[in-house]
């Protein structure tokens, strides 16, 4: 197997938001990121694809302190991300997440689990986050499901719930991890097209999903990653057309063809 | 002639000292332990070798014993002037907190750990995201062994009675002490009233699931 030295062709980062710089992470023996350098600019939507256990939901997920890493830096905004403490719930508030499993908060409707965040942390007035609320929530398509409880809704409709309570914290980046895996085929279009309409409005995203088709149409750039590395980074049209790798060959030929 | 009639002010004073000593306790039980248990899921190590301690300590002793440290120790390190009411309101509330504590870190430990992250990702605090997100989810599960715990801190109030505070268990010594009076009779009005008050709590405990479970 030979290895093709990472490329970085893509626009050479002028403004960059979001910087990873020699991330190293071990799960016990397991070494899951490797030299983990990306730089994600402002307005950028990098989509994060790979086999599984390929090390790309966490290396979504140390971007805002969810999981800790072993050396290396990352920095937001030009902002070091801190430790712990006040100071990394502040910059976690500037970076939305959207997980796999939606982890609305079960115990509150689908209004509140909008309003929490601008009024607890935000310390925005109740008044002004349930109308900031709403709209977002008729932005993502489940308006009329704000008083209802996470349970009562679909998956998709649940997602996207998730995406609407992220945005109302106004971040300057959005993460999602594998947000369409937990759904059922039909809802899995109505959740990627909130995310390419939010994408077009020139949110920065960083996408870890499977779905080859939001890749190829709302990605400014793929970045293909395989045991723990990241081993190509490519716009989706070269990396589609044309993968460099022979992993990301051996990759696309299993996913594409079937 | 009849135990309850001829000495019902005794009665009436004896069950109101067991429901003050019960209720303060409770509520000192409960404030106590929901802090240890916070302290023991606490990214502090300092607070949770606290909150472990705490836990071992108390759980594993005797409540006579820790009546005794209460009353005896506690004046010994110079704190006196306490009341034996409030002494017993002490012991019993640290004691009962130990359990209050487990429970309670048994309903945390139900919530899916998912909740706690996206209340993070949101930049909620850590208090933030134990005190909305975390807790209200654990009380779910926590409230029916809370009920259990009650209880037995109802019953467990009777050995105040050995430490000179006026609750059932003393109206048994003091008839006793009179003599003329069945003693099983004494015992079986004394049980009356330990019924009425842990089929309250129950009832309580029950209308506090059934108020929680609905808000899902």
């Amino acid at each position: 197997m030979s290895e093709v030295s990472v490329t970085k062709d893509a626009t050479p980062v002028a403004d960059a938001l979001v910087v990873l710089n020699n991330v190293n992470k071990h799960f016990g023996a397991l070494h899951v990121l490797q030299d983990i350098d990306l730089t994600i600019a402002r307005g950028e939507v990098v989509v994060v694809i790979g086999p599984s256990g390929s090390g790309k939901s966490t290396l979504c997920r140390t971007i805002n302190r969810l999981e800790t890493t072993d050396s290396g830096t990352i920095s937001i905004d030009g902002k070091p991300l801190p430790q712990e403490g006040r100071e990394l719930a502040r910059l976690r508030a500037d970076v939305g997440m959207v997980f796999q499993s939606f982890n609305l908060f079960a115990h509150k409707t689908v209004l509140e689990n909008v309003t929490l965040g601008q009024v607890k942390v935000r310390k925005t007035d109740r008044k002004t986050a349930e109308t900031k609320a709403r709209s977002l929530l008729d932005r993502v398509g489940v308006g009329a499901q704000a008083d209802k409880y996470p349970a009562q809704l679909s998956g998709g409709q649940q997602q996207r719930v998730a995406i609407a309570r992220a945005l109302a914290m106004d971040p300057k980046v959005m993460l999602f991890d594998e947000p369409t895996s937990a759904l059922d085929p039909e809802m899995i279009n109505e959740v990627l097209e909130v995310m390419r309409q939010l994408a077009a409005d020139g949110m920065t995203m960083v996408v870890v999903t499977h779905e080859m088709g939001f890749a190829r149409s709302a990605a400014n750039r793929v970045v293909f990653m395989a045991d723990g590395k990241i081993v190509e980074e490519a716009r989706p049209d070269q990396f589609f057309a044309n993968p460099r790798s022979d992993r990301a060959k051996d990759f696309l030929s299993k996913i594409l063809h079937h | 002639m009849n135990v309850l009639s001829d000495n019902f002010a005794m009665f009436r004073e004896g069950f109101l000292g067991t429901v003050e000593l019960t209720a303060l306790s409770a509520a000192l039980a409960l404030v106590l332990g929901t802090l240890i248990a916070a302290f023991r899921v606490s990214p502090v190590p300092a607070l949770r070798i606290f909150g472990t301690a705490w836990v071992t300590l108390l759980r594993n002793t005797p409540l006579v014993l820790l009546f005794l440290a209460v009353t005896l120790g506690l004046p010994a390190l110079g704190l006196k002037g306490w009341d034996s009411f409030w002494l017993a309101v002490m012991a019993l509330g640290c004691y009962t907190s130990a359990f209050i504590c487990e429970a309670i870190r048994s309903g945390i430990n139900t919530v899916p750990v998912g909740q706690a992250e996206a209340a993070r990702s949101i930049g909620m605090t850590f208090n933030q995201t134990l005190g909305q997100i975390v807790l209200p989810q654990a009380a779910r599960t926590a409230i029916p062994p809370i009920g259990s715990l009650m209880i037995a801190l109802a019953k467990n109030t009777a050995i105040a009675s050995g430490f000179n505070v006026t609750e059932l268990g003393s109206v048994q010594k003091t008839l006793n002490a009179a003599s003329g009076y069945d003693i099983y009779v004494i015992f079986l009005w004394i049980a009356v009233c330990y019924i009425i008050i842990t089929f309250t709590i129950s009832g309580l405990f029950r209308l506090l699931e059934n108020r929680l479970a609905v808000a899902r």
